[in-house]
Order: structure tokens, then C-alpha cells, then sequence
């Protein structure tokens, strides 16, 4: 089975900055990874170049079997990033952004309910223009506008910021539950201990390359 | 592809729901452009009726600048920009999305105009027909021209003032064709207005496909 | 090609930041020479005109001016087009095509810049006034704004692959608005114009005064091409610099493995 990503000797430029110099990697489905590393190391550029945001200039990559230099379009459908951004429309109430989600990704405002009470997002919430809400709150929300996609691959980038314990336990069990029914999760993350809870391997970056890794038990 | 368009576009007619900026900000602000255009003229009643049809799509120009710029920054506040990139869409269902929004949009803050320029400038209708098919097409055209360059001009800095820079040349034979049009159909002159709406259709149709070729490439980067 | 090579890459030579060849010099030397000659004829050669006197001679400039930038942008166009037919982000190959739009655009606005200001003057001296409204000098300034308007978005900070791409699609739109805007204004002026009178005829051009102003157009030519070259050129060592920046940092990079 090919591997969901597999990257080879990749260079991704911003500018004229390489923020990736020359990554490999390999991960398999159904595995929940952590990419660790200090701010700069290329863990974002990482994600953004494996939801085909960020192009590579150098070396091979393919993502869910789609070679990234080729057209990506039907490789984003099965692809869901929770990105440092909360990619919320401020003016929207929290109702019309899940609905709008959930309608461009095929579904329908039904899907909005259960997603909700996963993440205890209450009523009145749905009510609420996304701007006023906490910061906690908005990337309840986030992440509720991803998994109404029902991605194969969870790209997360430093999902736990923000978000309150409770916040945290329920994306942890959100993502182990989408593990187990077969998707694949790459996520970074500063806060390792919880992390290591729920990764299944552990990979550090560092210079915009992969310089280590640890199958964590 | 048509539907992925709607859902875009219904996305952002509900973001004007709830904001109210086309009905509480700019169409005052529209009304305002008129207001001043009459200290301008130093209130001349009679310069201001005959130049009405241009004063009108001036202050179109300025306050629909506005609406470009707005329907833009909302996908550039919060990577939103990126959201829609993953979000499977053809860039053409964005493009057309984005199209019929402006469009809603622009015929709300028209409405408002319109009225000011019969309270206003003393304007009166002739051929009504032709008034309203060349504020229909002229409308098509700007929105058309405003999602193409509102994309060219999105997510880079600085964008706010070179927007309209590269816009207006664009937009100047909408400008013209459209005031020639509706001083025919205020009766204060006597060129083929109906032939100027043509080209108002035509500039649509052109800018229709360039757009729809465009915005692949344009949406691709970063 | 983004190669990490562990030599540093050779500095620029001397030489190598003069933008100037054997086959640059030999242009500019023709292109002065066929200046002069053209100063000559222009100004005592050919005749002046039946109605307007010597202010006539402004349109050796005026004219071959256009058509320097018409020219030009249409060269910018067509790069544009080739750019984004062959660019490979991967080699960095067609790059060449977008060195050239930009200089291509530049003279071309240069030289649109001229039109309109010796057209302004000719008009002071054969209407009275610097503007009259007409089709040309309208449609010349909506055309100066526009590339004006594309120059600005090649100069905005983004990453060198997204700006070239951007700036090219504007280039071809930019070249299909113009004949609409030409159309538009032409159309305009002519509806205009059977209502009032004939604001200026244009002068007949025969004889002397149309071998003068072909060769003008030559000359012309010789001076823009002069400058393109130079411009290309320039531009070409401000990415060759910027390659280099990147190289130092790919090194800089890598060593933060090795902390």
C-alpha cells in the first residue's frame, strides 16, 4: 500500500528563503505523528507542503498517492488542515460557518449537529458571530469546520494552542477516534508530554530538515 | 461548478447579513459622493442634471471599489484564502462565486444611488428599458473586471492602493459606455445608446473568460 | 536549478557588472549616429507644413514614439504569454521571458511618456492647449496608467515566482483591454466630434516629411532596442545577486543542524 506521504530530498522556497532544505519522510496510514522542533525549524512549511498550499522547487513528494507537481485539486477534497490560522469569516455566525463547511465539502447543515456536541460547541454559541468569541472557543470551532470534511489525512498545526484542558481532551479523543476508523494525522506541537499521549511516532526538525525520530509506545 | 459558486457567493451575501456593510456604510457613503459632487459644481442644478449619468457611475466607481476590496480582504483575514484553496473548489466556481456576490451587492448600493440621483440632480427617466439594461450589464462588467484584478491584487501588501491603479483603466470603457447609456436614457442626448449597452456586453463576455482562464493560476501560489 | 553546492559561488566579476558588450557598444554608436542624422532632417531638411509651420516637426517625435511603445508592449505581451506557457518553477527555466516583459514594459512606458508630453506641446502650439480631449492622447494616457499600473505589481515584495506570474497574467489582460479601450474612447470622440467642430486636422504627410518620419521610426527603434538590451541586462545581475543571497542562506541553514 503506498505510504500516505512520502517525501524525498524535498526544497520548498518562501521567497527566496529556503524553509525546507532537503526533507525526508515517509509516514503510513492510520499513524498519528508529531513533528517537533523550534519555532523556524520548517514544521509549518512541512504541513503547507503536504496540503499542496506551498510548492516544492526540489526533489519528490506525493501525498495520498498524488504526485505534489502535479495538479493537486482532487488531492485537497481528502485533505483537512487545522493551520496556525483559525480560518473563520469574522462577520459569520458560528452556524453560517459550519454550514457554509459543511456544504463545500458535500454534506449538509444536518452533518453540523454531531460535530457540535463532539465538540461541545453549545447552542448559543451557533448563534454567535465568530469574532466574539474566546480564542479557545474559535478553535473549537476550527476544528470542527475540518473534521465536517471527514479528511483521510489531519494536518494540525499546533492544534492545542488555545484551547482549554477540556478543549485539549476532546481533540485528543477526536483524533485517536479518526485514527482508529483509518485516517492518518500529522500534527506539530511544542507541548510534547500531551502529545506523546496520542502520537504514535515522534519526528524533530530542524534546519528545514528531518533530523531525528522515535516510535513512542 | 455552478453550485460550488452559489455556495461561495451565498457565503458572502450572509457575511453582508450580518455585517451590513453594502446597506449601513457604503451606500451612505455613496449618497454622501453625490452630496459632495453638488458643492463641487457649487449646486449649478443644471450642470448636475446634465452630468448626472456620469456623476452617478463615478460614485459607483468609488463605493464599488470598496465592495472589491472588501470581498477580497475577507478571504485574506485569517489565511481564509487558504481555506478556500482546500476547500476542492474549482478557482473558476471562486471566480463566478465571487462575481454574483459583488453583483448582489452592487445592485444594493445602485438602488440607494438611483434614488439620490432622482432626489438630487433632478433626473428623470426616459427610456427606462435602456436605463435599466445598461445598469444591469454595466454592473455584470464591473463585478466581472473587479474579481479578476481584486485576485491579482489580493493577499500581497500594499493592496489597497494599488487595486484601484490597475482597476481603473480597466474599467474606463465600462465608465464610459455606461454614462453614454444612461445620458440616452435621461433623454440629455442623442447617441446610439443602445449600441454603447452592446459594448457594455461585450466587455463582460471578454472579461467573463479571461477570468474564468485566469484564476486557476491566480489562486495556485504560495 | 536550486542546487546546494558546497563552494562558495564566485563573486561577480568586474567586468560582469557592466552591462555593456562589443555588440551593445556597436548599437549605441549606430543609434547616436542615426540621432544626428535625424536632428538634421528633421529640423532642416524636411519641410514645414502648409498650416502648421515648423511646429509640424514635432511629429518625428510624437509619432515614432507611439509606436516604440506599442511595439514594446506588445513584446511584453507575447513574453508574458511564452513566460507562462514554459515556466517551470522547478528549473527556474523560462525566467528569461519575464526579465524581458519587465524591460520591455518599462521602455515602453518611457516612451509613452514621451508621446504624451510632446503631444502636449504640440498641441499648445497648434490648439492653444494642452489637452483637447482627443482620442489619441486619451487613450495614450490610459495606456501610460495601465503599465504604470503593471511596473507597481512587479515591484511588490512576494516571492519572485508568484510576482512574475501575477505580472504576467495583468500583461495579457492589460493587452486585450487596450484595443477595447482604443475602440471605446475612438467611438467616443467620433460621436463627439460630428456634434462640434474639427478640433485639428492632421497634417498631410508625403513626400519628404513621410521618408523622415519612417526614418525617425528607425531610429527610434535602434535607441529602444539600445535600452531594452541594457534594461534586460540589469535586471538579469539583480537576480544573480539574489541567487547568490540564496545559496548563503541554504549554507546558513544546513549548519543549524549542526548546533
Amino acid at each position: 500500500m503506498p505510504s500516505v506521504v512520502d517525501f524525498s530530498g524535498v526544497i520548498a522556497l518562501k521567497g527566496q528563503y529556503p524553509v525546507l532544505a532537503g526533507l525526508d519522510l515517509c509516514v503510513e496510514r492510520g499513524e498519528i505523528v508529531l513533528l517537533r522542533g523550534p519555532n523556524g525549524a520548517g514544521k509549518t512549511s512541512l504541513l503547507r507542503v503536504c496540503s499542496g498550499l506551498l510548492s516544492i522547487a526540489s526533489g519528490t513528494a506525493s501525498v495520498l498517492g498524488y504526485d505534489l507537481l502535479a495538479s493537486n485539486q482532487e488531492m485537497r477534497k481528502h485533505i483537512g488542515f487545522v493551520a496556525h490560522q483559525n480560518h473563520l469569516y469574522s462577520d459569520l455566525w458560528v452556524r453560517d460557518q459550519l454550514s457554509f463547511r459543511a456544504r463545500a465539502a458535500g454534506g449538509h447543515d444536518g452533518d453540523i449537529r454531531s460535530i457540535c456536541d463532539r465538540m461541545e460547541i453549545s447552542e448559543r454559541l451557533l448563534q454567535l458571530p465568530t469574532e466574539s468569541l474566546s480564542a479557545g472557543q474559535q478553535r473549537r470551532v476550527a476544528i470542527a469546520s475540518v473534521a465536517l470534511r471527514r479528511p483521510r489525512l489531519w494536518l494540525l498545526d499546533e492544534p492545542h494552542a488555545g484551547l482549554d484542558s477540556e478543549g485539549r481532551d476532546l481533540l485528543d479523543s477526536l483524533l485517536q477516534d479518526v485514527a482508529k476508523a483509518g485516517a492518518t494525522i500529522v500534527f506539530a506541537s511544542h507541548e510534547i508530554n500531551r502529545a506523546e499521549t496520542i502520537a504514535t511516532r515522534s519526528i524533530s526538525i530542524l534546519g528545514g530538515q528531518v533530523v531525528g525520530g522515535t516510535n513512542v509506545s | 461548478m455552478f453550485h460550488d459558486a452559489f455556495l461561495v457567493a451565498r457565503k458572502d451575501l450572509i457575511i453582508e447579513r450580518r455585517a451590513h456593510v453594502v446597506l449601513g456604510q457604503v451606500s451612505p457613503l455613496g449618497l454622501l459622493i453625490l452630496v459632495v459632487f453638488g458643492f463641487a459644481f457649487d449646486a449649478n442644478v443644471e450642470l448636475l442634471r446634465l452630468g448626472s449619468a456620469g456623476l452617478f457611475w463615478v460614485a459607483v466607481l468609488f463605493t464599488g471599489l470598496l465592495l472589491v476590496q472588501r470581498t477580497f480582504d475577507v478571504e485574506t483575514e485569517d489565511g481564509n484564502l487558504d481555506a478556500l484553496r482546500l476547500s476542492g473548489f474549482v478557482p473558476q466556481s471562486i471566480f463566478l462565486g465571487k462575481v454574483i456576490g459583488l453583483i448582489v451587492q452592487l445592485f444594493l448600493l445602485e438602488f440607494a444611488l438611483i434614488i439620490g440621483l432622482f432626489v438630487l440632480f433632478d433626473v428623470t427617466v426616459v427610456d427606462w428599458l435602456l436605463f435599466l439594461s445598461a445598469t444591469v450589464l454595466g454592473t455584470f462588467a464591473f463585478s466581472v473586471c473587479g474579481a479578476l484584478f481584486g485576485a491579482l491584487a489580493s493577499g500581497i501588501r500594499l493592496r489597497s492602493t494599488l487595486l484601484p491603479l490597475l482597476l481603473i483603466p480597466v474599467l474606463a470603457p465600462v465608465l464610459l459606455a455606461g454614462t453614454r447609456a444612461h445620458e440616452v436614457a435621461f433623454g440629455l442626448s442623442s447617441a446610439p445608446g443602445w449600441n454603447w449597452t452592446g459594448l457594455l456586453l461585450v466587455i463582460t463576455a471578454v472579461y467573463t473568460s479571461l477570468g474564468l482562464v485566469a484564476f486557476g493560476p491566480l489562486l495556485e501560489d504560495g | 536549478m536550486v542546487e546546494v553546492s558546497d563552494q562558495k559561488t564566485p563573486k561577480l566579476s568586474k567586468s560582469m557588472s557592466m552591462t555593456a558588450t562589443p555588440a551593445t557598444r556597436v548599437l549605441a554608436t549606430v543609434s547616436a549616429g542615426a540621432s544626428l542624422v535625424l536632428l538634421l532632417l528633421a529640423l532642416i531638411v524636411s519641410p514645414a507644413d502648409v498650416v502648421q509651420g515648423d511646429a509640424v516637426r514635432m511629429l518625428y517625435i510624437h509619432v515614432p514614439s507611439i509606436w516604440v511603445a506599442y511595439g514594446s508592449f506588445g513584446l511584453t505581451a507575447c513574453t508574458s504569454g511564452l513566460f507562462i506557457l514554459r515556466y517551470k518553477r522547478r528549473t527556474d527555466r523560462g525566467r528569461h521571458y519575464d526579465r524581458l516583459a519587465g524591460a520591455a514594459a518599462e521602455v515602453g512606458v518611457v516612451f509613452t511618456g514621451i508621446t504624451l508630453f510632446s503631444g502636449m506641446l504640440w498641441g499648445k502650439v497648434t490648439w492653444g492647449s494642452y489637452w483637447q480631449w482627443d482620442a489619441r492622447l486619451t487613450t495614450t494616457v490610459l495606456l501610460f496608467v495601465t503599465y504604470l499600473g503593471y511596473l507597481a505589481l512587479r515591484r511588490l515584495p512576494a516571492d519572485p515566482g508568484v510576482r512574475a506570474k501575477r505580472a504576467a497574467i495583468m500583461a495579457l489582460v492589460s493587452f486585450v483591454n487596450v484595443p477595447i479601450v482604443h475602440f471605446s474612447v475612438d467611438w467616443w470622440r467620433t460621436l463627439h466630434q460630428k456634434a462640434s467642430l474639427s478640433i485639428g486636422r492632421r497634417p498631410e504627410i508625403t513626400g519628404d516629411m513621410y521618408w523622415t518620419l519612417m526614418y525617425s521610426a528607425l531610429t527610434f527603434t535602434f535607441v529602444a532596442t539600445w535600452l531594452m538590451i541594457h534594461r534586460y541586462r540589469v535586471i538579469r545581475l539583480e537576480e544573480m545577486r539574489d541567487e547568490e543571497m540564496l545559496q548563503q542562506q541554504l549554507r546558513e541553514r544546513r549548519s543549524e543542524n549542526s548546533l
